[in-house]
């Protein structure tokens, strides 16, 4: 593939598969006006997936838009991070998923709108016009999305015996996967590797830990490789609810 | 949804729609405290543009006239013709007194 497209992809993707799975919590939230956040964070970064991979669609000129790129590809052709197709609780229950946990599902908000606002502040200057303007647009709802979910650690990790042990055990799930947010090679003259965001990410995400009092767990050596294709159990179980509609009538519109 | 014992404040929210209005209030939501209140009032009354500037204040602190009162608060104004300045010829081009 080449090589600014899956670049692209890996970015759009990500976008993508992190709103599907923050709109499993609309109707669920603990309170209504979490609900409503929760819902208008996934309708943002839908926002910037939509224009990121119709944006894709042009650079691979074979003339798929962004819902040919969002429904129908196989699931090895997605590029998002595994950490994003986690489901929003660490043991589903034997319904066969559906399981909410506020604090993972928190945790995991502040930590990609932490590294998307420092990803898109560099993609800001990118060569490639159309994604330096789509990082300049998406770059003030991340920062409210980094606001919203950093709050809500500070609150539950300094919080309760209770939820300070929520939001620990949280941590522990997540945070092998976050090594995968440094994993994407850049592009010269489109964005830079991701690897580059690593020393800031990691001393905000410090700081923040601190400020929650949570401890973070030993570094961990484990690689996921979604931005290669390699995706976990779950991903194929999302893209089922996902892609159903489209699959089932083909073309359909609203 | 939640324990009504462990029920959070109540907020009463103000929104001013662009500069120059005054804040008007546009409703009411739960939030643990004022920093919380002004993100839920965010996302939940000007998710469609309604706003530029956000007020939040606790419901408890508001003083309300009683309701019980209305007859003697207001009804007396309601014959008092000569407070409103109805009786001066205005020029055409003031179209809002």
């Amino acid at each position: 593939m080449d090589s600014k497209l899956n670049y692209v992809l890996q970015l759009a993707d990500t976008c993508l598969i992190h709103s599907q799975r923050l709109s499993e919590w609309a109707g669920h939230a603990p309170v209504l006006e979490e609900d409503l956040a929760l819902s208008n964070i996934a309708l943002d970064l839908l926002g910037q997936a939509r224009a990121l991979l119709t944006h894709a669609g042009q650079i691979e000129g074979a003339g798929r838009d962004e819902d040919r790129l969002a429904f129908l590809r196989e699931e090895r052709d997605y590029r998002n991070i595994v950490l994003v197709e986690l489901p929003n609780a660490a043991a589903s229950p034997s319904d066969g998923g559906g399981g909410r946990d506020f604090a993972l599902t928190m945790l995991r908000n502040a930590a990609v709108s932490i590294w998307l606002e420092l990803l898109y502040e560099r993609l800001q200057a990118s060569g490639d016009a159309e994604l330096a303007g789509i990082a300049a647009k998406s770059l003030k709802e991340v920062r409210y999305h980094r606001q919203h979910s950093c709050d809500w650690v500070v609150r539950l990790g300094d919080g309760t015996g209770e939820s300070q042990a929520r939001m620990q055990a949280a941590l522990g799930v997540l945070w092998p996967y976050f090594n995968e947010l440094f994993a994407a090679g850049g592009v010269d003259g489109v964005g830079p590797a991701w690897s580059e965001l690593e020393p800031e990410w990691r001393a905000r995400w410090a700081a923040l830990m601190q400020e929650a009092t949570l401890t973070p767990p030993r570094d961990s050596a484990m690689q996921s490789r979604g931005i290669d294709g390699i995706h976990s159990e779950h991903m194929g179980h999302m893209l089922g609810t996902m892609q159903f509609l489209q699959r089932t009538y083909p073309g359909g519109v609203w | 949804m939640s324990n009504m014992q462990n029920e959070w404040p109540l907020w009463e929210v103000f929104v001013r729609s662009k500069a120059g209005l005054d804040h008007k209030h546009c409703g009411s939501l739960h939030a643990a405290d004022s920093a919380m209140a002004v993100q839920m009032a965010r996302d939940v009354y000007t998710r469609r543009q309604e706003g530029t500037s956000i007020w939040v204040v606790r419901s408890e602190q508001i003083v309300a006239s009683d309701p019980a009162e209305k007859g003697s608060l207001f009804e007396p104004a309601d014959d008092k013709v000569y407070r409103h300045p109805t009786f001066y010829e205005l020029p055409e081009e003031l179209n809002h007194m």
